[in-house]
């Protein structure tokens, strides 16, 4: 079982010029098993619900409540987060100089699982993830992260994603920057994901070519800071024809 | 990691006149008036607290002597000779007055002899061990590595002592030379070291200088060369913790064309009054053409009230080099990096740890010695124990 319940969410960062909200009660739930698709103009918000229902410092919570199968998330530090089944495939994944992803995969692995992974069978789970997203063997040696290509980084996640086995996770344009077979790669990867028992995903994305890949239970137009509409995967094609004009008109200008 | 990057290759216009002796290092003479008692505004001491050397700048001949235990592999000897053989062999006088009294006080001094083509597969390892810091040791040590020959001495200072040692390394042509010398000291101990490193024609020599312990470390290596085509890398890792002042301080004198050398030092600071200095001073005669210098200094500041005092310095007195450049930076742990790391899972100490231990992780592994880079290893570990239990005892005091 796995439902993720953000209710009337209202966050706020610090900037030069005083606090500025940035999400304006964003409502949603994603039930055990669904996969929900957000699809927004830049600047709406998107990667800052994504951040904050992560526990990212720079963002405030100033209302509203996140739960994890009824469990109060935002009261949690960002790794309690991930070790309570949170994981964030982050939209520009961090470098981390000197340190493996084989350290970094193990150290991690560990931290969820409460003990340390059995060596002969992690090591074949290591890199059979690594293999399916079409990463090779030399990327467990190399520094997390660094001097990996756009796609290189987006299909580290998502290995990520199948080794650390998460209850719900969210992926902030992971299909961004990723050529057509990349994108292949890692559709079938969420989709793995997917078809273990109750996994929720929420899906941040720009482009409806991989929702042809992931077909979503629930579609979300997200603009300004809140959830503009939301529907089912019609809504997406809808968006493709038309662009978010339609919402657009909707929100007071200056926003 | 990017606070106070500064320009890469920020290179010094060059300068017409053809001096001989550089600003960057004053002048080796053995003679005390020339080594006048600083009083701590000169350009080389502005960074060192004076009164905490504590009689090594004004010291006399003493008895105590650390304790030596040697690993020496067949063919290498160890032997005793007085002050006028070391000057006759060649020995790099001192540039400053800590340096100029080893020289002064120390009696003889010691000669390691590794012979010319000598293939020294094990290394050389010398362990000095100091009683008290109640006793003050005058350190003075020849190494003569015989041309073509193959060798790694390692030297490690443990204990506690006042100590001041004046080292040279005179590297015959195409050897191939690592030196490593760890400062491991007890917290009250005081050393002041000079390396000083003659490379040969076409010779290698990578030369680290590792420094955890100790109230006042204060390490110079100094590399000139003896021909065309000598390669220095100089290496450095620094770990201060409260209160403890680690300096290092390296002066590459490209004297003759097609030489390089390769700077890089990173340190870590954490606890209220830990100070560390890094001066990176490069001379580019003008005689040397076609060399190739490039230096880093990196810094990685875990708590407040720490200091990291860096300084490049790249003196270029000819227009003809392959290339030059600096860098430097002191920062703080970056919150994305940690950030992404607790996202997986991976609680916030054990992610600094991760961080810290990646900021070492390259640079252990070019010392190439394997029997050290594991304890070093540890080592990081064990001082970021100490950090780590510090937080979060601020923690529940906050
Ligand atoms: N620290 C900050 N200071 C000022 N503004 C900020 C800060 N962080 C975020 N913002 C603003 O918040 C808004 C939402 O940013 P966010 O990254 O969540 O958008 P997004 O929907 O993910 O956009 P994109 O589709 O481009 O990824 C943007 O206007 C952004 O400039
Ligand atoms: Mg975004």
């Amino acid at each position: 079982m796995s439902t993720l319940e953000i209710k009337d969410l209202k966050v706020q960062v610090q900037t030069e010029d005083g606090p500025k909200e940035i999400l304006k009660g964003v409502t949603l739930t994603i039930k055990d098993g669904e996969t929900h698709a957000i699809m927004g103009p830049n600047g709406s918000g998107k990667s800052t619900l994504a951040y904050s229902v992560a526990g990212h410092p720079r963002y405030e919570i100033t209302g509203g409540t996140v739960t994890l199968d009824g469990v109060d998330v935002l009261t949690m530090s960002v790794d309690e987060r991930a070790r309570a089944g949170l994981f964030l495939a982050m939209q520009y994944p961090v470098e981390v100089p000197g340190v493996s992803v084989s350290n970094f995969l193990r150290t991690a692995k560990t931290a969820i699982g409460g003990e340390a992974p059995k060596l002969r069978t992690w090591v074949k789970d290591v890199n059979g993830a690594l293999d399916r997203m079409n990463l090779d063997a030399t990327f467990s040696q190399r520094s997390v992260n660094e001097g990996f290509s756009g796609g290189e980084k987006k299909r580290h996640e998502i290995a990520q994603l199948e080794l650390l086995d998460p209850k719900v996770a969210i992926l902030d344009e992971t299909d961004s920057g990723l050529d057509i077979d990349a994108l292949k790669v890692v559709s079938e990867g969420v989709n793995r994901f997917r078809e273990r028992d109750g996994k929720g995903v929420l899906l941040i994305t720009h482009y409806t070519r991989i929702l042809r890949y992931i077909k979503p239970d629930h579609v979300h137009v997200f603009v300004a800071g809140r959830v503009a509409e939301s529907g089912g995967p019609e809504l997406a094609e809808e968006l493709e024809a038309n662009g978010y004009e339609r919402f657009l008109a909707a929100v007071p200008s200056g926003v | 990691m990017t606070v106070t990057e500064t320009a890469e290759s920020a290179v010094r216009s060059a300068l017409e006149v053809d001096r001989v002796e550089s600003h960057l290092n004053p002048p080796a003479s053995y003679d005390l008036a020339d080594h006048p008692v600083p009083t701590g505004r000169e350009e080389v001491w502005r960074f060192t607290p004076l009164k905490r050397l504590r009689g090594l700048l004004d010291g006399e001949a003493s008895a105590a002597t650390l304790t030596r235990e040697t690993t020496l592999p067949a063919g290498v000897t160890l032997s005793e000779i007085s002050a006028d053989e070391a000057v006759a062999l060649g020995e790099l006088g001192p540039n400053d007055r800590p340096a100029a009294l080893a020289a002064a006080n120390a009696g003889g001094a010691l000669l390691l002899d590794v012979p010319a083509e000598a293939v020294v597969a094990e290394p050389i390892v010398i362990r000095l061990t100091g009683e008290s810091v109640d006793d003050l040791v005058w350190g003075r040590l020849l190494y003569r590595i015989g041309a073509h020959a193959e060798v790694t001495i390692v030297l490690v200072h443990t204990g506690s002592v006042r100590y001041s040692a004046l080292s040279t390394f005179l590297v015959g042509d195409g050897a191939k030379v690592n030196v490593l010398s760890l400062q491991d000291w007890a917290d009250d101990a005081v050393h002041l070291g000079r390396d000083a490193i003659r490379v040969g024609r076409d010779a290698f020599v990578k030369h680290t200088s590792i420094s955890f312990g100790g109230d006042l470390v204060r390490m110079h290596a100094n590399v000139e060369y003896a021909g065309p085509g000598g390669e220095a890398e100089l290496l450095g890792l620094y770990f201060a913790d409260e209160g403890q002042h680690l300096e290092h301080r390296l002066f590459a004198d490209h004297n003759a064309p097609k030489t390089k050398s390769h700077v890089v030092y990173k340190g870590a600071l954490q606890g209220k009054g830990a100070h560390t200095v890094w001066i990176g001073n490069v001379l580019i005669r003008k005689i040397a053409e076609g060399i190739e210098t490039y230096e880093e200094n990196r810094n990685l500041v875990l708590t407040d009230g720490c200091q990291a005092d860096s300084v490049p310095n790249l003196e270029i007195e000819t227009g003809e080099i392959e290339g030059a450049g600096h860098a430097s930076a002191t920062a703080r742990f970056d919150d994305e990096q940690l950030f992404y790391l607790r996202s997986r899972g991976i609680s916030e100490k054990e992610a600094q740890r991760l961080v810290v231990h990646g900021f070492f992780n390259d640079l252990i592994r070019k010392v190439g010695i394997p029997s050290i880079e594991e304890q070093l290893l540890e080592t990081v570990e064990a001082e970021l124990a100490k950090n780590v239990l510090k937080v979060s005892a601020d923690v529940e005091g906050a």
